[in-house]
């Protein structure tokens, strides 16, 4: 299978650099999986697991907090704003995150922000959920 | 010419004095190692932001409906300085440096009749610029309580900026802080974030982009992030910048120390012998006059 060089960087570290066969993106439109080949794109993210495919069967998941995507010729560059290994995650950290969530929900009064920390709300529930915590 | 038991304490004085330095010295080296890594890390994330912000700007044809962080208010009359120092002092000209670049900076536009306010993150950067310029400064952020610096304190920091650009506050934002190249360099720059610096790329501006949602949107969030990218970053910097100027003036004053010692004990042993001299030919003079 074709592969395409994907990074994964967070404002802390980069998290992952290095040839892939697929990533499964949390796009703010739906998630979108992108092989190699893909049409040159720009998308925003929202809060979601990121799937990183190196070999058939085999993925390994990121939790992102928001941030964009940048597919082009090179490949694919995903700026996250948060970016937590799914085994590094703890209830602890989820639990926080999801207060802080549910607090810039509270916080904003535009229907679209609101929107978009009510869906982080729920995703990370589902995230809390997805892994028995 | 002090005597012999001056000399003493002022060498066991300056001994304690050299042991402090070299701790402080040591803990900076630490730090630094901490601090350089981060900012190491950190320099990625900005790189692909601004190249991203690049090609996505370099598309967009700058009209009415651009968002005023690129385009800016089109006036140039406000000028908000954001002077990033350190919170504490003892690191060689770290502070000063940053606070003179900043201080030139605000002469210089307030003598082409320009309005200037200033943000102050670090309390030494407001302790020097307060004396000139106490009307100027608007605010005073202290991250004296953080212990490891993180995206939130820039996003914080970030929030404030934008609450005023909001408010019609400034038109223009500069940003000084300290780049670190290495232990012996750090350079004080000023970084203009709003209106946002826009390199071009150029180099893939040929391919036809999708956008999911749409440019503007994009554009609209993006913008933002990348004045709390920009501003985390010279944290960041400011950081490992901050522990390199402690860490080679605490060497020097370790150095100077060590120096000083010699030269004390150099003294105290001269006038040692110059004493029991002394008390020998009187001794022998005694004698002969017998």
């Amino acid at each position: 299978m074709a592969t395409f060089n994907f990074e994964l960087v967070s404002p802390e570290r980069v998290l992952f650099s290095g040839d892939v066969d697929a990533v499964v993106l949390p796009a703010t439109e739906g998630d979108m999986t992108v092989l190699a080949g893909h049409a040159p794109t720009m998308t925003a993210l929202k809060t979601g697991f990121l799937v990183i495919t190196n070999t058939p069967g085999n993925g390994r998941r990121i939790l992102v907090r928001g941030g964009f995507a940048d597919i082009n010729q090179n490949g694919l560059t995903v700026l996250a704003e948060r970016a937590l290994p799914a085994e590094e995650l703890t209830q602890e950290i989820l639990d926080h995150e999801i207060l802080q969530a549910e607090m810039a929900y509270d916080a904003t009064n535009e229907p679209a922000a609101k929107h978009a920390a009510e869906s982080a709300v729920a995703q990370l529930r589902e995230a809390k959920a997805a892994l028995n915590f | 010419m002090p005597s012999l038991k001056d000399l003493r304490n002022r060498i066991a004085s300056v001994k304690a004095t050299q042991k402090i330095t070299k701790a402080m010295q040591m803990v900076a080296a630490a730090k630094l190692r901490r601090a350089q890594t981060a900012a190491e890390a950190a320099r990625p994330y900005a790189e692909r932001m601004s190249s991203v912000l690049g090609n996505l700007a370099s598309g967009i044809t700058v009209g009415p409906e651009t968002p005023r962080l690129l385009a800016g208010t089109g006036s140039d009359r406000v000028h908000l300085l954001i002077v990033c120092t350190a919170e504490r002092g003892l690191c060689g000209a770290f502070n000063s440096s940053i606070a003179r670049l900043a201080r030139d900076h605000a002469t210089r536009l307030m003598a082409e009749g320009k309005t200037v306010k200033i943000i102050c993150v670090g309390k030494k950067g407001y302790d020097i610029l307060r004396r000139q310029f106490a009307q100027q400064i608007i605010e005073l952020i202290d991250l004296r309580s953080v212990r490891q610096l993180g995206f939130e304190q820039g996003d914080m920091i970030a929030q404030k900026v934008l609450a005023r650009f909001e408010a019609g506050e400034f038109d223009v934002a500069t940003l000084f802080y300290s780049r670190f190249r290495s232990v012996i360099a750090q350079i004080p720059t000023a970084q203009q974030i709003i209106p946002a610096q826009i390199e071009a790329t150029g180099t893939s501006s040929d391919a036809v982009y999708d956008y999911e949602p749409e440019e503007g949107e994009i554009l609209t969030t993006l913008l933002p992030r990348n004045l709390t990218v920009q501003i985390f970053r010279a944290l960041l910097e400011n950081a490992a910048s901050e522990q390199g100027a402690r860490m080679s003036a605490m060497d020097n004053a370790t150095r100077n120390a060590g120096e000083m010692i010699k030269k004390q004990t150099m003294t105290y042993n001269r006038s040692r012998q110059a004493m029991i001299t002394k008390e020998l030919i009187e001794i022998i003079s005694g004698a002969e006059a017998l």
